[in-house]
C-alpha cells in the first residue's frame, strides 16, 4: 500500500484517529449535559488566546500557541458556567455570547497584529482553521500523549463524571466535590478542542464532539457502552477522513472526517435497533396491525355472542354494521386473520375458527375486565369506560390480568351486564 | 455622507435587524441558531455559484436563504422524529452542511475565484465601496440598501404578528389552544432569521451577525421584563455598540466588525454586574436572605402571556 510508504501520511492518519477518539469520548459528557454546542463555542474562544500568546512571545511557537488557546478556551468554559449561574441568561445564550464575544476579541487582536507589520504573524489564523496535512511527527507525539492522558483520566474518574452528568444534585449529596469534577471535565473538553483545532479547524471540531456522541446514543442506554461506541465512531471517521484525503484528489481531511461521522450518525438514526427511526416505525406498524386484528376478532365474537352460533359466517356488510371502518382495511385485516388460521372464509363470508374464538374470548375478557376495574376502582361512569378499555385490551399482560381478576374478586359481568368470557373457573379460586 | 457614517449606519442596520429577531431567538432558547445558519449556508452559496457561474449576489443570497431554512427544518426533523435533543440536532446539522460546503469549495471551485473568506464573510470596512444606485440621487452602499430592506421587512412582519409571535414564544400550548398556527409562525420567524443572517453576514461578516443576534438581546433581557421594551432596548444597545465599536476600531487600528462585537460584549458584562434588579452586584447587596437566588423570570413571562389573552 502506498500509504505506508509515506511517513507523513501515517502521521496524519494517527493524528486524525487520536483526535476522533478523544473528541468522541469527551463529547459524550457535553452531550449528556445538553451542551453539545460547547465544542463550537470553545473552539471559537481559542482565538484570543492564540493571539495573546503571539503578542506576548512575538513568535509562532506551536506549543506556546496551543497553551494560549487552552488558557482562553478554559476561561471561555468558565464564563459559560458563570453566565448560567450568576445571571438569568440561559445555556444557549451563554454559549452564543461566549462564542461571538471571544471570537470578536480574537479578531480584534488578530487584525491589530496584522496592522503592526510583524512578518512572523502571517498564517497565524491557520491555527484555527486546521490543516491536518501539515501534522508532523512531534505533533503526533503531543497529540498522542494528550489523547492517552485524557482516556486515563476519564477511566479514573468514570464514576464521578457519570454522577455529575446525570444527576448533579445526587453527586453533591453523596459527598462528591462536584465543582472540582466539573472543572476537571471542562478542562478535558478544552484539551480535546484545542488538540483538534489544529487538525480540523473550528467548526469541524464542533462536529467531532457532537456527532459521535449523538450517533452512539441511538445504540445504547448505558453510559459505558455509549462512551465506547462514540470513541469507536470518532476514531473510525478520523481514519476514513485521513484515507479519503490521501487517496482522493483535492479532498480535504477535516470535512471528510465530518462527512464520515455524519454518515455513521445517519445510519444510527435510521437503523439502530431500539431507538432508530425505521425499527420504531416498524414496531408501530406491527402494533397497529395487531390492534386492528384484535379489534376485529372482538367484533366477530360480539356478533355471535348471544346466539353462540360461532360457525355461522358473517358477510362483510354485517361486520361493517358492527364496527365502522374502511372496506379496504377490513379486507386486509380479514386476510391476515385468515392466513393466521384465526378466521375461516366461505365464499365472501367469514367465521371464527376454534383458535380464533379463543383469541377473541381473551381480548374480550381483557376489555370487559378493564371496564369493571375502571368503574369499580376508579369510579368512572360506565358510559365513559369503553374507549379506555379499547386501548388497554391490547397491552394488558396475563400477570396484570390475573391481578385485576383477584382485585375485583372474580367478576362475572361487565358494567353493561355482558358476561366476561373465559374466566378461570370458580373452583380455581383460592 | 462620509465612509465612516455609512459604516456606522450599516452597523446600526445590522444591529436593528438582528435585535428584532434575536430577542425571540434568545427567549426561545435558540441563541445558537444564528451561528448554525451562518455556517450551514456555505453549500447553498457554492451551489448557486456553480449553477450560475458568476458571483452575482442575488442567486447566492437565494441559495443561502434556502439552506438556512433547510438547516432549521433538518434540526426540527431530527428533534421530532429522530428523538434527538435539540442542541445536538442543531450541532449535527450545521457541521454536516458546512463540511459538505468546504468539500465542494475545495473540489470544484478551487480553479475559479471563489474565496470562502471574501464571498461568504464580507467585511464592514468595504461596505461603503460597493454602491448601488437608483436614479441619480439615491446612491448608497449595497449593504445599506439590503439591510435597510431586511430591517424594514423584519419590523413590519413582527409588528403585524406581534401578538402571535409573543404567545408562541412564551407559551406554545396556550397559542395552539387560542387557534394560532404555531408551526406557521415558527417557520416565519425562522425564515426572517435566515434572511437576516445571510443578508448581514454577506455585508459585514459572520462574526458580527452572531454577536448582534445574541448579545444585545441578552443584555436587554437582563434589564427589563417586558418583551416590547426588551426589543427596543436591544435595538438601542446594538446601535450604541455599533457606534462605540467604530470608535474602538479606529483607536486600535483593527477590525471594525469585531470591535462592534466586543463593545456589545462589554455592555453585557456591565449589565450582568450592575443591572438594577437582576445584576450580580445588586443581588449580592439585595435584601437579606435573597443571596444569589435568581428572581424567577417565569413570573414575568406568564404575566405577559396573561396580558395578551386579556387584551
Amino acid at each position: 500500500m502506498a500509504l505506508f510508504g509515506s511517513i507523513n501520511a501515517i502521521y496524519v492518519l494517527l493524528g486524525c484517529v487520536i483526535l476522533g477518539v478523544s473528541a468522541g469520548l469527551l463529547g459524550c459528557f457535553a452531550f449528556l449535559r445538553k451542551r453539545s454546542l460547547l465544542g463550537d463555542a470553545l473552539a471559537h474562544a481559542a482565538l484570543p488566546g492564540v493571539c495573546m500568546a503571539f503578542i506576548l512571545s512575538g513568535q509562532k511557537d506551536p506549543l506556546l500557541l496551543l497553551l494560549g488557546a487552552m488558557v482562553s478556551c478554559w476561561i471561555g468554559a468558565i464564563s459559560v458556567d458563570g453566565i448560567v449561574k450568576y445571571t438569568r441568561c440561559k445555556e444557549d445564550s451563554a454559549l452564543g455570547m461566549v462564542l461571538s464575544f471571544y471570537f470578536a476579541v480574537g479578531i480584534l487582536l488578530l487584525t491589530h497584529i496584522q496592522k503592526q507589520g510583524n512578518a512572523a504573524q502571517s498564517g497565524l489564523e491557520k491555527f484555527l482553521f486546521g490543516q491536518a496535512a501539515s501534522l508532523l511527527g512531534r505533533d503526533i507525539i503531543l497529540l498522542g500523549t494528550l489523547g492517552i492522558g485524557m482516556c486515563i483520566v476519564v477511566a479514573l474518574f468514570y464514576k464521578e463524571f457519570k454522577a455529575v452528568s446525570f444527576d448533579r444534585d445526587f453527586a453533591h449529596a453523596s459527598g462528591m466535590n462536584t465543582r472540582l469534577i466539573e472543572y476537571t471535565l471542562a478542562t478535558l473538553i478544552v484539551l480535546a478542542v484545542c488538540v483538534g483545532l489544529q487538525a480540523v479547524g473550528v467548526v469541524l471540531m464542533a462536529a467531532m464532539l457532537v456527532t459521535p456522541a449523538a450517533a452512539a446514543r441511538y445504540w445504547t442506554d448505558r453510559l459505558g457502552r455509549m462512551l465506547l461506541l462514540a470513541t469507536l465512531f470518532g476514531g473510525l471517521s478520523g481514519a476514513l477522513g485521513a484515507l479519503t484525503s490521501y487517496y482522493g484528489d483535492r479532498m480535504p481531511t477535516g470535512p471528510w472526517m465530518v462527512v464520515a461521522v455524519s454518515s455513521v450518525f445517519l445510519f444510527s438514526l435510521l437503523f439502530a435497533p431500539k431507538r432508530g427511526v425505521v425499527p420504531r416505525a416498524w414496531r408501530l406498524r406491527r402494533f397497529r396491525l395487531h390492534t386492528a386484528e384484535e379489534n376485529l376478532l372482538r367484533t366477530l365474537y360480539k356478533a355471535r355472542e348471544n346466539t353462540q352460533a360461532w360457525d355461522t359466517p358473517q358477510s362483510l356488510a354485517e361486520i361493517l354494521q358492527q364496527r365502522n371502518m374502511p372496506m379496504a382495511a377490513l379486507r386486509h385485516t380479514l386476510h391476515r386473520l385468515t392466513r393466521k388460521g384465526l378466521v375461516c372464509q366461505t365464499g365472501l363470508r367469514f367465521a371464527l375458527t376454534p383458535e380464533g374464538l379463543q383469541a377473541a374470548r381473551d381480548v374480550t375478557r381483557r376489555h370487559r375486565l378493564w371496564e369493571v376495574y375502571l368503574t369499580r376502582q376508579l369510579e368512572i361512569a360506565p358510559d365513559h369506560v369503553h374507549d379506555d378499555a379499547e386501548e388497554i385490551e391490547h397491552i394488558l399482560t396475563p400477570e396484570l390480568e390475573q391481578q385485576i381478576i383477584e382485585l375485583l374478586g372474580h367478576p362475572e359481568t361487565d358494567p353493561h351486564g355482558q358476561i366476561i368470557p373465559g374466566l378461570p373457573t370458580s373452583e380455581a379460586r383460592p | 455622507m462620509s465612509d465612516a457614517l455609512w459604516i456606522i449606519l450599516v452597523g446600526c442596520l445590522v444591529a436593528s435587524s438582528c435585535a428584532l429577531v434575536g430577542c425571540f431567538l434568545v427567549l426561545r432558547k435558540l441563541a445558537m441558531l444564528g451561528d448554525a445558519i451562518s455556517h450551514a449556508v456555505l453549500p447553498g452559496i457554492v451551489i448557486a455559484f456553480m449553477l450560475t457561474g458568476s458571483r452575482n449576489v442575488v442567486p447566492m443570497l437565494l441559495g443561502a436563504g434556502a439552506m438556512g431554512l433547510l438547516t432549521v427544518f433538518i434540526t426540527d426533523v431530527l428533534n421530532r422524529f429522530g428523538k434527538l435533543q435539540s442542541d445536538a440536532s442543531m450541532g449535527v446539522t450545521f457541521t454536516w452542511l458546512f463540511a459538505i460546503g468546504v468539500i465542494l469549495v475545495t473540489r470544484y471551485t478551487a480553479q475559479v475565484d471563489l474565496d470562502v473568506d471574501c464571498v461568504l464573510y464580507g467585511d464592514i470596512l468595504y461596505a461603503p465601496f460597493d454602491v448601488w444606485a437608483f436614479g441619480s440621487h439615491l446612491v448608497a452602499p449595497r449593504a445599506a440598501w439590503l439591510l435597510g430592506v431586511v430591517t424594514l421587512v423584519n419590523a413590519i412582519v413582527l409588528l403585524l404578528g406581534y401578538k402571535q409571535f409573543k404567545v408562541c414564544t412564551f407559551d406554545p400550548a396556550l397559542a395552539a389552544s387560542m387557534g394560532i398556527q404555531v408551526a406557521f409562525w415558527h417557520y416565519l420567524l425562522m425564515g426572517l432569521v435566515s434572511v437576516t443572517t445571510v443578508a448581514s453576514f454577506e455585508s459585514v461578516g459572520a462574526i458580527l451577525v452572531v454577536a448582534m443576534l445574541v448579545i444585545p438581546a441578552n443584555t436587554a433581557y437582563l434589564l427589563t421584563e417586558r418583551l416590547s421594551r426588551m426589543i427596543l432596548l436591544a435595538i438601542l444597545l446594538g446601535c450604541t455598540s455599533a457606534i462605540g465599536g467604530y470608535w474602538l476600531a479606529e483607536r486600535l487600528d483593527a477590525s471594525i466588525a469585531a470591535a462592534m462585537g466586543v463593545v456589545a460584549g462589554l455592555q453585557f458584562i456591565l449589565a450582568a454586574l450592575f443591572a438594577p434588579r437582576s445584576g450580580v452586584i445588586s443581588r449580592l447587596r439585595g435584601p437579606r436572605g435573597a443571596g444569589l437566588q435568581l428572581p424567577e423570570n417565569s413570573e414575568g413571562t406568564n404575566a405577559t402571556a396573561q396580558h395578551v389573552v386579556n387584551s
